[in-house]
C-alpha cells in the first residue's frame, strides 16, 4: 500500500515548489470508517487556477471544503493527515480565522437576501462587527465590485437588494463578497453550474483575471471549463487523487487510464 | 381524424362540464365555511354598535346599579371597558415579553438541531404543551405565581399562564421558518469567517423575520381572547390597574362578568366586538408583515 502511494506520487502527481497550500496525506470521513477522500497529497501553486475534476461523489467537494474546514459543519466528521497554509497548520488555527484567509464561492449564488448589494460586499466586516469608516467601506465596495466587473452595472443601484440581480450578477457579487476580505486563496465549488453560458463565460474570464492577485481552486463538473481556464488539474475518483498535473499535459496525455477514460467521456 | 389519440366531442363536453361543476361546488363550500364568521360579525355589530362610543374605550365598566338605572330609564348603559382593554394590553404584553425570547431561542435550537435526543424530547414536550387545556395552565399559574409569588391574584400570574400558551406557536413557527432558509445562506456566512452565533443572529434570524414575526403575532392573537386561565389568575378588577402584582381585568373576563349580571348583559356584544376587532387587527398586521418582509432568496 505504502509503496503504491509513493509510486503514484512520483509519476502521476506533479510536485509543486513552495506551494501556498499543501495538502498532506489528507483523509476525511463524515463518520465511521468510511472515508470520502483518502490519502490525498497535493501542493497548490500560488496565483494559479487549480481545477478539481471527477465524477459525482468522487470527493472533490469534500476536498475543497476541507481546505477552509467547511466540512466540519457535519458533526461527525474526522480527518487524518493535514493541510498547511503557508507555514500554518490550518487544523490548528481557529476556523473563523482560517475562513477569513480562504474565501469561498458556492454552487448557487447565495447573496444575503436581507442585505443591499453594498452591504453584501462588506458583509464579512458587517457581520463580524468590524467598524469601518464610511470612506473605507465605499472604497472596499468599489474595489471589490470593480474586481468582479460588476461596478459599472451596479454603481447606481448599490442600495438595492442583491437578490434583484440576475443569476450571473449574483454569482459575481458573491465573488466580490469573498474578495472584500482580501483572502489569500479563493475556493469555488462549481460556481457556474447554475448559470447560463454567457454568465458562465463572464465568470471564467473573471477568474483568469483574478489569478494575478489570488490563488484559485475550482471544483468543476465541466471538463471544458477546466481545460479553458485552469493551469493545473486534479482528477479524483472514488475519493482518491488519481492524477494531478499541468492541465494542458493532462488533457493531451493523461498518465492514468482512469483519467483518460474520464476525459474521453467513458464515464462520469 | 386520429381516432386513437383524440377524444370525441361529446366526451370533451362532458369533461368541461365536470370541470365547471367542480369549481362551482368548491366555491359554494368555501362560501359556506365563511358564513359563521360573517354571521358572528353581523350579530355583534347589530347588537353592540350602540354601546361603542368614545366612553366605551375610556371609561371603566359600570357597576350593576348604574346599569340598572340606565335600563329603567331606557338609556344607553354608561361606562365602558377601559379596565379590560388596559388589562388585556398589560397581561398580553407581559406574556409576550416572557414567551418571545424563550420561544425564539427554543425555535432556533430545534431548527439547528434536527437530530439528537435532547432536541427530540424538547420537540415532543412542545407538542404536548400545545394540547394542554388552557384552564390547566391557569391552575398551574395559580400554584406557581398566585400563591407563592404575588400572594394573591395578579396580572403577572395571568401573563405566565398565557405565555405558556403562546410558547408552542412561537417555537414551531420559528423552527419551521428557519428550516425553510436555504442552508447555503448559513454556509455563505460561515465561509466569511462569521462565528456561528452571529450567523444565526445576524443572517438567519433577519432572513426569517417575516415568518417568525407572523408566528408571534398569531400567537398573541390566540391568547388575547383566552378567558379560563385568567379566571384563576388575574381574576378581574373594576378599576384600571397597571400594577402587575395586583388583580387585573381583561376584555374576555369582562365579557364573562357581563354575562353573569342580568343588568350588564347587554354589554357583552360591544365588548366581544372590540375583542374580535383587536384579534382581526393582529391577524391583518401579521398578513401585512409576512407580505412586506418576505425575503426572496
Amino acid at each position: 500500500m505504502e509503496s503504491t502511494v509513493l509510486n503514484k506520487t512520483d509519476d502521476r502527481i506533479i510536485q509543486i515548489e513552495s506551494p501556498v497550500l499543501n495538502i498532506d496525506k489528507l483523509s476525511v470521513s463524515y463518520g465511521g470508517d468510511k472515508y470520502s477522500i483518502k490519502d490525498v497529497s497535493a501542493g497548490i501553486q500560488k496565483n494559479k487556477i487549480t481545477a478539481i475534476m471527477g465524477p459525482s461523489g468522487c470527493g472533490k467537494s469534500t476536498l475543497l471544503r476541507a481546505i477552509n474546514r467547511m466540512h466540519e459543519l457535519y458533526p461527525e466528521t474526522h480527518h487524518k493527515g493535514g493541510i498547511t497554509l503557508g507555514d500554518e497548520d490550518i487544523y490548528k488555527i481557529n476556523p473563523i480565522e482560517l475562513r477569513r484567509k480562504i474565501g469561498m464561492v458556492f454552487q448557487r449564488p447565495n447573496p444575503f437576501p436581507t442585505m443591499s448589494i453594498y452591504d453584501n460586499v462588506i458583509a464579512a466586516y458587517k457581520l463580524n462587527g468590524i467598524k469601518l469608516k464610511r470612506s473605507e467601506k465605499d472604497e472596499i465596495v468599489e474595489r471589490s465590485l470593480r474586481e468582479v466587473g460588476l461596478w459599472d452595472e451596479t454603481k447606481d443601484a448599490l442600495h438595492k437588494k442583491g437578490t434583484f440581480l440576475s443569476g450571473g450578477q449574483q454569482q459575481r457579487l458573491c465573488i466580490a463578497r469573498a474578495l472584500a476580505y482580501t483572502p489569500e486563496v479563493i475556493l469555488l465549488d462549481e460556481p457556474t453550474s447554475a448559470l447560463d453560458p454567457i454568465a458562465t463565460a463572464k465568470i471564467e474570464d473573471l477568474l483568469v483575471k483574478l489569478k494575478k492577485n489570488y490563488t484559485i481552486i475550482l471544483v468543476t463538473h465541466n471538463m471544458g471549463q477546466a481545460a479553458r481556464i485552469s493551469d493545473h488539474s486534479m482528477f479524483m475518483y472514488l475519493g482518491e487523487l488519481v492524477e494531478y498535473g499541468k492541465t494542458k499535459k493532462m488533457f493531451t496525455t493523461p498518465k492514468d487510464e482512469r483519467t483518460e477514460a474520464y476525459l474521453t467521456g467513458k464515464f462520469g | 381524424m386520429n381516432t386513437t389519440n383524440s377524444i370525441s366531442n361529446q366526451k370533451l363536453k362532458w369533461r368541461v362540464f365536470n370541470d365547471k361543476l367542480f369549481s362551482i361546488v368548491m366555491m359554494t363550500l368555501a362560501f359556506i365555511s365563511a358564513v359563521p364568521l360573517l354571521s358572528i360579525l353581523y350579530q355583534l355589530i347589530k347588537k353592540g354598535y350602540k354601546q361603542i362610543r368614545l366612553n366605551f374605550f375610556i371609561e371603566v365598566a359600570p357597576d350593576t346599579m348604574e346599569a340598572m338605572m340606565a335600563k329603567v330609564n331606557h338609556e344607553i348603559i354608561p361606562g365602558g371597558i377601559a379596565n379590560g382593554i388596559v388589562g388585556t394590553l398589560v397581561i398580553v404584553g407581559m406574556a409576550s415579553l416572557i414567551a418571545i425570547p424563550l420561544g425564539l431561542i427554543t425555535g432556533i435550537y430545534l431548527s439547528e438541531t434536527s437530530k439528537g435526543k435532547m432536541a427530540n424530547i424538547v420537540r415532543f414536550v412542545v407538542d404536548m404543551l400545545q394540547g394542554i387545556p388552557s384552564i390547566v395552565l391557569g391552575v398551574i399559574a395559580y400554584i406557581w405565581i398566585v400563591k407563592p409569588v404575588t400572594s394573591g391574584f395578579s396580572a403577572l400570574a395571568g401573563s405566565v399562564a398565557l405565555s405558556i400558551m403562546m410558547l408552542p406557536s412561537i417555537i414551531r413557527s420559528t423552527e419551521e421558518t428557519l428550516k425553510m432558509i436555504p442552508p447555503t445562506l448559513k454556509e455563505a456566512a460561515l465561509s466569511l469567517g462569521v462565528p456561528y452565533y452571529k450567523t444565526v443572529l445576524k443572517v438567519l434570524l433577519p432572513t426569517g423575520m417575516s415568518g417568525i414575526s407572523t408566528g408571534i403575532i398569531l400567537g398573541i392573537s390566540r391568547i388575547a381572547g383566552e378567558t379560563a386561565p385568567l379566571m384563576l389568575t388575574a381574576l378581574g378588577s373594576s378599576a384600571i390597574n397597571l400594577d402587575i402584582t395586583q388583580p387585573s381585568s381583561a376584555i374576555p373576563l369582562l365579557v364573562w362578568e357581563f354575562y353573569n349580571d342580568p343588568n350588564l348583559i347587554d354589554l357583552i356584544w360591544g365588548a366581544s366586538l372590540i375583542l374580535l376587532l383587536i384579534i382581526f387587527l393582529l391577524n391583518i398586521v401579521a398578513k401585512a408583515i409576512s407580505k412586506k418582509w418576505k425575503v426572496q432568496y
